[in-house]
């Protein structure tokens, strides 16, 4: 009977299995975090980090879609029109609020991840009920903004980092 | 495992057997007693089999000619298609085979919810079963991407895409998944590897799958626990292993039907354009046995809510013993239950057919109204039908109301019906 008392109380023995669990969980982690971690984007992705333009050639309302991190980037060179209508929204009435002034710093150009938030289809540019962008996918409707109007999609499409190096050029990333 | 003990006849089994017991397992697996009673719907096991070592030969041919890179991917398919002898062959085996996998797939999981396979003491086969369920949707979908044409993709994107809902880390697991900041080379050579190894899980899981089918033996029409060996089981070769085959030469039929006269009818024409990752196809659809799950994510208008409805769709399967309180196994006693099976069968085909077509007005409305019942039926109907469901009484044994001196004329009646549903 007094073995099983004994038993209960912690013991030096009782120390030995906790350290060596520990030692032991700390060994596989870093043995595996390697196998996991060979996965993320490597160095030669992480590389192609920035992309040039030349806008020079593009005229209002036109758009480009170029390839920036093998996702399309959408350039838009926006009309007077399509300006006001992305400025007069009410930005209450938005289901993800930005307002224009703040995803397009110099208001003519706006520049893009050309992703539908939803799922990451490609949305149709100058279509779908908002005259902005339409995504074929699952029927999320964009405005000139590129802001969420109107289908699944949680989130405005995303602004990526980018710059005029000069008044031709964009640099993306 | 073996019912009776075994003893090789010749020397050499016996020495062999006594240090590695194969020739007791064949022993099993031949003397196996199964009911008698079983009807051709309990042959989708075989077939399932059959359907999986296909893929796995033509798989690995396939893999001898493929290149899982994305600028050689597209043009390796061709290549294999056009230049490899009997390559379209067996590339339309493989493809086709897929298909045929699920088709037998859904048949085997549809007969357990008839006959009420996944009671008790079954749980564990139905669970084991949902898992390599669950895989051969892994290795369907990474498999679709590997020709890199446009479905291949742009499927890949969607689906990878779902991840990006999970709150906080969706997107770095996204980021993780791809190898990049889009679906490009790292993520096609990862589904290569992975559509490697899966089916080799699922034949693991298929070995354990079996093992624990092997230990309360099979369940029958008729749902009644039977005493084996006894009048109610034959052995499992031949009486079994015949009908099998015979049930899979008929399966194999339909098979080559599609690889030789519709090869292309249960894919997209989109696969046969090369990636393009700055053109959407207008109209991206899964393969046709993904459908209804994907109809239910396009029925929920929020991305996170749609992704868990989805996942939940399939996952709600596994709790199945539990939600199903009835204790008798067969639907041939459950007059209501019966009834709401059908509906289910409807409601998952009419999913399958909103899932193909737009999601918007009409259609939208009926995945809607076909989702709620989805869950419904699990989570409302079946625990609510065991208590309420009033079932016609069970008979003693397989053999008893046939062969007379039945107890009980309800039960030999009874047994009357399960044949004429058997036929």
């Amino acid at each position: 009977m007094s073995d099983q008392k004994d038993e209960k109380k912690t013991n030096r023995r009782d120390f030995l299995f906790t350290a060596t669990a520990a030692a032991g969980a700390v060994g596989v982690g870093a043995a595996v975090w390697p196998l996991v971690d060979q996965m993320n984007p490597d160095a030669s992705v992480k590389a192609l980090a920035s992309t040039e333009v030349d806008v020079s050639s593009m005229q209002p309302g036109q758009s480009l879609t170029v390839l920036w991190r093998g996702k399309p980037v959408f350039i838009k060179r926006r009309t007077e029109d399509e300006i006001k209508k992305a400025r007069t929204v009410d930005i209450n009435d938005l289901k993800h609020p930005e307002k224009d002034e703040d995803r397009a710093k110099n208001p003519e150009w706006l520049v893009m991840l050309g992703i539908c938030t939803h799922l990451g289809c490609v949305p149709l540019t100058d279509k779908g009920d908002y005259d902005g962008w339409f995504c074929p996918c699952h029927g999320s409707h964009y405005d000139t903004s590129g802001r969420i109007r109107k289908g699944p999609a949680p989130t405005n499409m995303e602004i990526p980092k980018y710059e005029f190096v000069n008044t031709n050029t964009i640099k993306i990333g | 495992m073996s019912d009776h003990e075994y003893t090789p006849s010749s020397k050499f089994g016996k020495w062999f057997n006594d240090r590695l017991p194969l020739l007791t397992l064949a022993n099993h697996l031949t003397d196996y007693p199964t009911p008698k009673n079983l009807n051709y719907w309990w042959t989708f096991g075989g077939i399932l089999t059959f359907c999986l070592i296909t893929q796995i030969v033509t798989g690995l041919v396939l893999a001898m000619h493929y290149i899982a890179h994305a600028d050689m991917a597209f043009s390796s398919v061709e290549h294999i298609m056009r230049d490899v002898n009997y390559g379209w062959l067996l590339r339309y085996v493989h493809a086709n085979g897929a298909s045929m996998f699920f088709l037998a797939v859904y048949i085997h999981i549809f007969r357990s919810l008839f006959y009420g396979s996944y009671k008790s003491p079954r749980e564990i086969i139905w669970i084991l079963g949902i898992i390599i369920y669950l895989l051969m949707m892994a290795a369907a979908f990474m498999g679709y991407v590997l020709p890199w044409g446009q479905m291949s993709f742009w499927g890949a994107t969607v689906i990878t895409n779902l991840f990006s809902a999970i709150p906080l880390v969706g997107e770095s697991i996204t980021t993780w998944l791809w190898g990049g900041y889009s679906v490009d080379n790292p993520t096609l050579t990862r589904f290569f590897t992975l559509h490697y190894l899966i089916p080799f899980l699922i034949l693991g899981l298929v070995v354990l799958h079996i093992w624990a089918l092997h230990v309360p033996g099979n369940n029958n029409p008729v749902g009644i626990d039977i005493k084996k060996p006894s009048k109610d089981t034959v052995p499992f070769h031949p009486y079994i292993v015949i009908k099998d085959a015979f049930a899979l030469l008929m399966f194999c039929i339909v098979f080559a039907l599609f690889v030789f006269y519709q090869p292309n009818i249960l894919g997209h024409a989109d696969n046969y354009i090369e990636a393009d990752p700055l053109v959407t196809p207008a109209h991206i659809v899964p393969e046709w046995y993904l459908l209804p799950f994907y109809a239910i994510l396009r029925s929920v208008p929020d991305k996170l809510m749609g992704v868990v409805a989805m996942l939940s769709a399939i996952l709600i399967l596994a709790a199945l013993p539990w939600l199903d309180t009835s204790k008798v196994r067969s639907a041939v006693f459950r007059p209501l239950f019966r009834q709401f099976y059908w509906i289910l069968v409807a409601d998952v085909l009419i999913l399958g057919y909103v899932g193909a077509m737009p999601a918007e007005g009409l259609y939208l409305l009926i995945a809607r109204v076909a989702t709620a019942y989805y869950f419904a039926h699990f989570l409302i109907i079946l625990p609510v039908l065991g208590w309420k469901e009033k079932t016609t009484p069970l008979p003693l044994s397989i053999t008893e109301p046939v062969l007379g001196g039945s107890p009980n004329l309800a039960a030999a009646r009874s047994d009357e019906k399960i044949e004429k549903s058997i036929k």
